[in-house]
């Protein structure tokens, strides 16, 4: 087994045992990334130089006794998150040229533990898509299958894991963009509960839904990574103060007696056969291990994604104000007078799926129209929040599809955002409702393309889902599987 | 001004008070003035990728001082919300502000205009942040404009009057009414000239006897109190001749010129924005306790209004001083502070407005906290007159010196020989000098005129050089004049 192919678990054992060292981990990922990414395009920009010398600084750790889970452990960040020194452009045109003055929160705390950053991973311009194909800096391949995307907007993520270039992957999450793209790599993917994890040093996609979670080969790895990021954050009012569970002891408490609920809505005709047979399997699987299985009904569902492109696009268009060509990021040329120079900045700088998004929000907030699609957006958000602590009254997860199709090809979407935006019907609604879910590898489809099932839990229930997929993970093989590169 | 005949002048009032926390609203860089361009900033008040606003807390307390002072209710769940437009000083592209539920609301301040006191109503005072400042002044090898977010996300109070205001001075008794206040609160430094405290006015005019309030010019940040009477004055001039000529006010945003006196547009209602205001995702909502309120109200300084009235009932000073007296929370600590060390209210009253004010304006109207007098060098002077040691004019002579010098008026007296001359046999050989000198006085006084008993004294005291004991020389002289 190369290196590269380890989980963080395993490699820390090797890092601790002194049988390799972060250097020589290091060295393979980036000689890896060299060797593949060129038919990925999971990365946007790589730090050999910066990140061995974090490797070198690893080693000087480990041999002075000091090693902690992540320390001297490759890892990939999705280019949203602000590193200092480091350019952050998320995947837009506006930020090409960006380097932040600081670190966020969950960087930082990475760099705490001694994690290797090999370098920013591609995305959706801003997070705003479900395909990667809005990215600046080109679209992201699926590892699995070249012609089709990996799922968006963490596609490099997702990619990065399934590829192989990276040991972990931080990605955030505003209606799915972490575990639809997980699902389509095969990777496990989280999405921790609003407020879990700090959005401080995180680029504003839509504030009351981003969410920033882990990307890994498995869900120990997950565990260990989630643990690694979450707590409460003083730089972040939203940031919830309550105390974080050692994730990975719980993982083997095993779901006898857990009861599982299965939500009517998300078992609708014209469900992929593909993922309707790997959802049937997994549900026959936890009825097997002792869980107990149930319907429950969360019956706004199908107001979700409405609900989510007011919310999102009015948050985001007020987001977006800031990228003005005044004081960092693309500025236009011969540009005559200060309006023409914020428009035609503007105009150059966004792409036209960012551009769709700001108009929608724009005018869904614009006076007149307030009342009729912002303020009953939120109504109906509370509704779905509603839906969920109702079902969770009933059992302790809920297990679902991700995503109603595998990976689809690349551009078959492009021309009809409204299929596009369809693809995230499953994931949207526990953004809206600010709870956790997790996406595990599933199986795969008659052409070879990885599927996942998402487990849903209560607010800070991130423990649950987790030893929820630990048990699935350990009695399947679907996680080890590994892409055709 | 005879525009005012025909019509009735309708006056709202907007202010903006800087508050004086040591750090700004949604982040920890200082709110110190006048520093270097830039160097107070952070990623959050720079609008960075990424970066978060959180809120101080001295804000919202600050917020509540102001809302208790000003007879408001407390809003008890606050909501910040974003107000979205383009500016190149405004680094996020919004400014997080309140919107529908403001922190305190349904205020009110009396204020007294000639003679009369008036009930101005306060609609509302929210918290919000300001914006930076743009710099066009002439930078060698620069161009362009520059940009200082110094002052970006400093927190600001906007305290909204309801249009009861009638007149330009009612509108300037409303504002020194608050400026005062805000500056007992000890929330805001009342600096005019640096914009601490600033002011938007609401003009407009109607036929007098109408209910009907006619179209408004809002005039924008004018920054003197002379200024928004100057300001609103033109106004009122202005839209009379328009209506007069049969014409129709523009509502509009006006600028004032302080050199030419006038207003002059800005901004056409055309251009009026749309805010798109929400409620800001970034800042949970801040829920004011009853505790909390009752624990700001139990910390409010006594406030001038209350101050006065206890001057004049306790201290039995005339309405006059009192008013005098608590203009500033300084002075009246200052009058106060010496009161306590030498309690004859009327006589530390009358050196406080007297003495010591008048040397403050003569030294570039410096501040009575600046005063190298200190209250309790004042009552020591004070009392040094009381026993008698030296008369009033000497106290004068000697305040005079304490003011140049900071010593202690004991010492001043000592080093400069002016203690009070009462012992009777030397004033006795002055009187018998003076009465000797001038025998015709004397025969005319005892001749029944005498208006001259006020001429021997003066002559006495000039004979003593003003040390002599007025008392003990009135009592000496009348007997030698009788006698």
């Amino acid at each position: 087994m190369e290196i590269f192919d380890l989980t963080i678990h395993e490699l820390h054992e090797k890092l601790k045992a002194k049988e390799v060292s972060s250097v020589e981990a290091t060295r393979a990922m980036l000689d890896r990334i060299e060797a593949v990414d060129s038919q990925v395009n999971a990365y946007i920009t790589v730090t050999p130089e910066q990140a061995l010398v974090e490797a070198e600084e690893a080693d000087r750790r480990i041999a002075a006794g000091d090693i902690a889970s992540l320390t001297g452990i490759p890892v990939g960040l999705k280019d949203i998150f602000v590193t200092k020194g480091i350019r952050t452009t998320c995947g837009s045109r506006i930020l090409e040229n960006f380097v932040p003055p600081y670190d966020g929160t969950a960087v930082a705390k990475l760099k705490e533990q001694g994690a290797v950053i090999v370098g920013k991973l591609n995305q959706d311009e801003f997070a705003m898509g479900s395909s990667n194909e809005s990215s600046y800096f080109g679209p992201c391949r699926n590892p699995w299958d070249l012609s089709c995307t990996p799922g968006g907007s963490s596609g490099g993520s997702a990619a990065a894991i399934a590829a192989r270039t990276a040991t972990a992957t931080l990605g955030t999450d505003t209606g799915g963009s972490i575990r639809q793209p997980a699902s389509h790599c095969g990777c496990v993917g989280l999405k921790p509960t609003y407020g879990r994890v700090s959005r401080y040093g995180v680029i504003a996609y839509a504030s009351s839904l981003d969410q920033v979670g882990p990307l890994t080969r498995d869900v120990t790895d997950s565990a260990l990574l989630l643990g690694a990021v979450a707590g409460y954050d003083p730089m972040d009012s939203t940031s919830v103060n309550t105390p974080v569970p050692d994730y990975v002891a719980g993982l083997g408490s095993g779901v006898k007696g857990m009861k599982i609920g299965l939500p009517k809505q998300y078992f609708i005709e014209g469900l992929d056969p593909d993922v309707k047979r790997a959802m049937d399997e997994a549900i026959a699987l936890y009825k097997s291990l002792g869980a107990e299985i149930r319907e429950v009904s969360l019956p706004n569902t199908e107001y979700a994604v409405a609900t989510y492109y007011i919310i999102a696009t009015a948050e985001a268009s007020a987001n977006l104000a800031r990228y003005d060509g005044v004081r960092f990021g693309h500025r236009a040329e011969n540009a005559r007078g200060l309006a023409q120079m914020y428009a035609k900045s503007r105009a150059e700088g966004f792409g036209s799926e960012v551009k769709r998004r700001i108009m929608l929000g724009t005018y869904a907030l614009s006076s007149g129209y307030y009342d009729a699609y912002y303020v009953k957006a939120q109504k109906v958000r509370t509704l779905i929040q509603q839906d969920f602590l109702n079902a969770f009254k009933e059992v302790d997860v809920l297990l679902t599809p991700i995503a109603p199709t595998p990976a689809f090809k690349i551009a078959e979407k492009l021309e009809d955002p409204l299929q596009m935006y369809l693809s995230d019907i499953f994931t949207i609604p526990v953004n809206l409702a600010g709870t956790c879910g997790i996406s595990v590898p599933a199986g795969f489809s008659a052409a070879g393309l990885p599927i996942g099932l998402q487990l849903v839990g209560k607010p800070f229930g991130e423990q649950d889902i987790l030893t929820a997929a630990y048990s699935f993970e350990k009695e399947t093989q679907w996680h080890l599987k590994k892409a055709p590169l | 001004m005879g525009a005012n005949m025909k019509y009735q002048v309708v006056i709202g009032l907007e202010v903006h008070t800087q508050l004086t926390t040591n750090t700004k609203i949604f982040c920890g860089c200082s709110t110190r003035f006048g520093a270097e361009p830039n160097s107070q900033t952070c990623p959050v008040c720079l609008g960075f990728p990424g970066a978060l606003p959180v809120l101080n807390q001295q804000v919202v307390e600050y917020a509540i001082r102001a809302g208790l002072a000003t007879n408001c209710s407390i809003t008890q769940r606050n909501v910040f919300a974003r107000k979205n437009y383009f500016y190149p000083d405004l680094p996020k592209g919004y400014q997080i502000s309140q919107f529908d539920l403001p922190i305190c609301q349904h205020g009110h301040l009396d204020i007294e205009v000639e003679g009369e006191t008036k009930r101005i109503g306060i609609t509302r005072i929210h918290m919000e942040e300001d914006a930076g400042k743009l710099v066009h002044a002439d930078i060698p090898g620069v161009d362009d404009s520059c940009v200082d977010l110094n002052r970006a996300c400093t927190p600001l109070l906007e305290i909204v009057s309801e249009p009861d205001m009638r007149s330009p001075d009612e509108a300037i008794a409303y504002l020194k009414k608050l400026h005062q206040i805000v500056m007992y609160l000890g929330i805001c430094d009342g600096n005019l000239e640096e914009g601490s405290f600033r002011c938007d006015a609401n003009v407009s005019l109607m036929p007098v006897g109408s209910t009907v309030f006619g179209t408004r010019a809002e005039l924008k940040n004018i920054n003197s109190f002379k200024f928004i009477k100057q300001a609103i004055e033109y106004e009122i001039e202005r839209q009379a001749e328009i209506l007069d000529d049969g014409g129709k006010v523009v509502q509009e945003t006006r600028l004032f010129d302080p050199n030419t006196g006038t207003t002059r547009s800005m901004r056409g209602k055309e251009e009026a924005h749309d805010y798109r205001y929400f409620p800001d995702p970034d800042l949970v909502p801040v829920i004011i306790s009853d505790d909390w309120i009752e624990k700001v109200r139990g910390g409010l300084p006594e406030l001038p209004e209350a101050k006065r009235a206890r001057f004049m009932s306790d201290l039995g000073l005339p309405e006059y001083d009192a008013e005098v007296l608590v203009a500033s929370r300084e002075l009246a600590q200052y009058f106060e502070d010496a009161f306590a060390l030498f309690p004859q209210a009327k006589t530390v009253s009358n050196w406080v407005m007297g003495e010591v004010t008048r040397a403050l304006n003569d030294d570039n109207n410096r501040s009575i906290a600046e005063c190298p007098v200190t209250s309790a060098l004042l009552a020591d002077l004070l009392k040094l007159m009381e026993k008698g040691t030296i008369s009033g004019k000497i106290a004068k002579t000697v305040f005079d010196e304490m003011y140049k010098t900071g010593n202690a008026p004991e010492k001043i007296v000592e080093e400069k020989g002016l203690v009070q001359v009462s012992d009777t046999g030397a004033i006795e050989a002055m009187i018998d000098e003076v009465l000797e000198k001038n025998p015709g006085q004397v025969a005319e006084y005892r001749g029944g005129k005498e208006t001259l008993f006020g001429f021997f004294v003066g002559q006495v005291m000039r004979a003593s050089k003003g040390k002599a004991n007025p008392a003990v020389v009135n009592e000496m002289l009348l007997k030698k004049l009788q006698g």
